[in-house]
């Protein structure tokens, strides 16, 4: 599995962030960065869906 | 433009203000949704409100038909053009693009999650200095004696003017987010009093620029080579003083309130602190404060609903956040709720600026409360009084609990 933010839709809501804060932070104006490199550990899957499935504006991409 | 005629028909004839809809907004907003997901009124300067999920966000999104010229859920006063302060609005939440955009990203970087965390170990001392005043009594009144001294002081370190002043920032606040929604001359005294604080703030800070201060550094920021505008600087102080208190101390006070009356949330949250995050979601999701409004910018058809250029259409993010389509069990509070896409802080362009304060805000202050005193419960339930319009939340919520 891997993420992406899609950056024209994120609006800054970090609630990614609130719940998954091992694979998701913020750039200076609050936007949402990914914090790992490569593919996501499969022990924090669930918790990438959890993020995706939590934001307001749909710009967290999961790709299976 | 007033009434207070009880409602018959709440489809075409809603009333935001009637005291049963304000105390309990929910039921109302579920039989809409099965037979008028749209309503109309012509109460209060008229206006549409939306109640399904999906409509508040597209809403949200479509800022070119939907334009934040007003953003009151109540027509501005015609006299508030006027004046003086006439040009001061609150940008960038009161801007359209393409101003909106460098307003918005100028203040962006002071309500990062990492800029606003400095602010943690100040508002946990208030919280714990709060409770000192009366835990030893055995009872608190959760909204005026706790919630609401909260933001306002931490809105006022941020903006490095006088803590003393809270009580007067506060009764300003209500003037324009409360009282005013209904009295105009109420909201064009408070309003004037906001701005003309900020006038002379600002002209102290231009005779005498601080170190480490949000308005100086605002005064100094450039757009585009120029110097900012002077009436930028008040709107986005006048901005975070009025966002920035009625709007969090709401949500204090309503999750205090729910906590109140839910032992079991209570024994959960102090067995399990990791529920903590999306706990506060939770909270935030079903106690929403925050209804926007937005004006219409051209005719325009919104799902089968004949809008007019000048309309107001009122996004409620607290119906929306109960919308059974989006949130299994919508009414009811689940602290671990899996996929949690609520909008307490609006969506799209205009996202609240502070929610990553807002959001350390409350839960400081829950987290405090709740190992301070963490068993009370409403001392009287049919006492709990609540404001709503804009914003919702409890506005006298006395608990009892063991003296500490």
């Amino acid at each position: 599995m891997r993420i992406r933010i899609d950056a024209d839709r994120c609006q800054g809501h970090q609630m990614c962030a609130v719940v998954a804060p091992e694979l998701f932070g913020s750039d200076d104006f609050g936007n949402a960065t990914i914090l790992i490199e490569g593919a996501v550990p499969p022990e924090l899957e669930a918790k990438a869906r959890r993020g995706a499935g939590t934001c307001p504006e749909q710009a967290v991409i999961i790709e299976d | 433009m007033t009434t207070t005629e009880p409602v018959q028909d709440w489809a075409t004839d809603y009333d935001i203000f009637d005291p049963g809809y304000v105390r309990n907004p929910y039921p109302v907003a579920e039989q809409l949704r099965g037979t008028c997901p749209i309503a109309h009124t012509e109460r209060w300067g008229g206006s549409w409100m939306p109640t399904r999920y999906d409509d508040v966000v597209a809403i949200a999104h479509e800022y070119e038909t939907f334009t934040s010229q007003q953003i009151l859920v109540t027509p501005l006063p015609p006299q508030m053009q006027e004046g003086a302060y006439g040009g001061v609005a609150a940008p960038p939440i009161t801007s359209d693009p393409p101003d909106h955009h460098w307003q918005r990203r100028l203040i962006l970087p002071t309500f990062s999650p990492q800029s606003v965390a400095k602010y943690e170990p100040g508002t946990r001392e208030l919280c714990h200095r709060l409770i000192d005043g009366f835990i030893a009594t055995g009872r608190a009144d959760a909204a005026t004696d706790y919630a609401q001294q909260i933001p306002v002081r931490v809105i006022a370190a941020m903006l490095g003017v006088p803590l003393e002043m809270s009580d007067e920032f506060t009764s300003w606040v209500r003037g324009v987010l409360e009282v005013g929604l209904t009295d105009p001359v109420v909201r064009m005294e408070s309003r004037n009093k906001i701005i003309g604080f900020f006038a002379s703030e600002i002209a102290d800070r231009q005779a005498h620029p601080r170190e480490n201060d949000l308005i100086t550094e605002l005064l100094g920021a450039q757009f585009e080579g120029q110097p900012v505008p002077v009436t930028y600087v008040m709107g986005v102080c006048n901005l975070m003083l009025v966002a920035g208190i009625d709007t969090t101390w709401s949500s204090i006070g309503s999750a205090l309130w729910h906590l109140a009356q839910h032992p079991d949330h209570r024994a959960q949250l102090s067995a399990n602190t990791d529920l903590w995050p999306t706990a506060i979601e939770e909270l935030l999701r079903a106690y929403s404060p925050v209804t926007m409004a937005r004006i219409v910018a051209h005719d325009t058809e919104f799902q089968g609903c004949p809008m007019h250029t000048g309309d107001r259409v009122l996004m409620s993010f607290p119906l929306a956040n109960r919308d059974p389509s989006v949130f299994e069990n919508p009414d009811e509070v689940i602290l671990d709720r899996e996929h949690n896409r609520h909008v307490a802080f609006g969506a799209g362009i205009h996202r609240c600026a502070g929610s990553n304060l807002a959001r350390l805000e409350l839960r400081i202050a829950l987290r405090t409360w709740m190992e301070r005193i963490p068993e009370f419960e409403l001392e009287e339930p049919s006492s709990v009084t609540w404001a709503g319009g804009q914003v919702r939340g409890p506005r006298v919520c006395t608990v009892r609990f063991p003296k500490g």
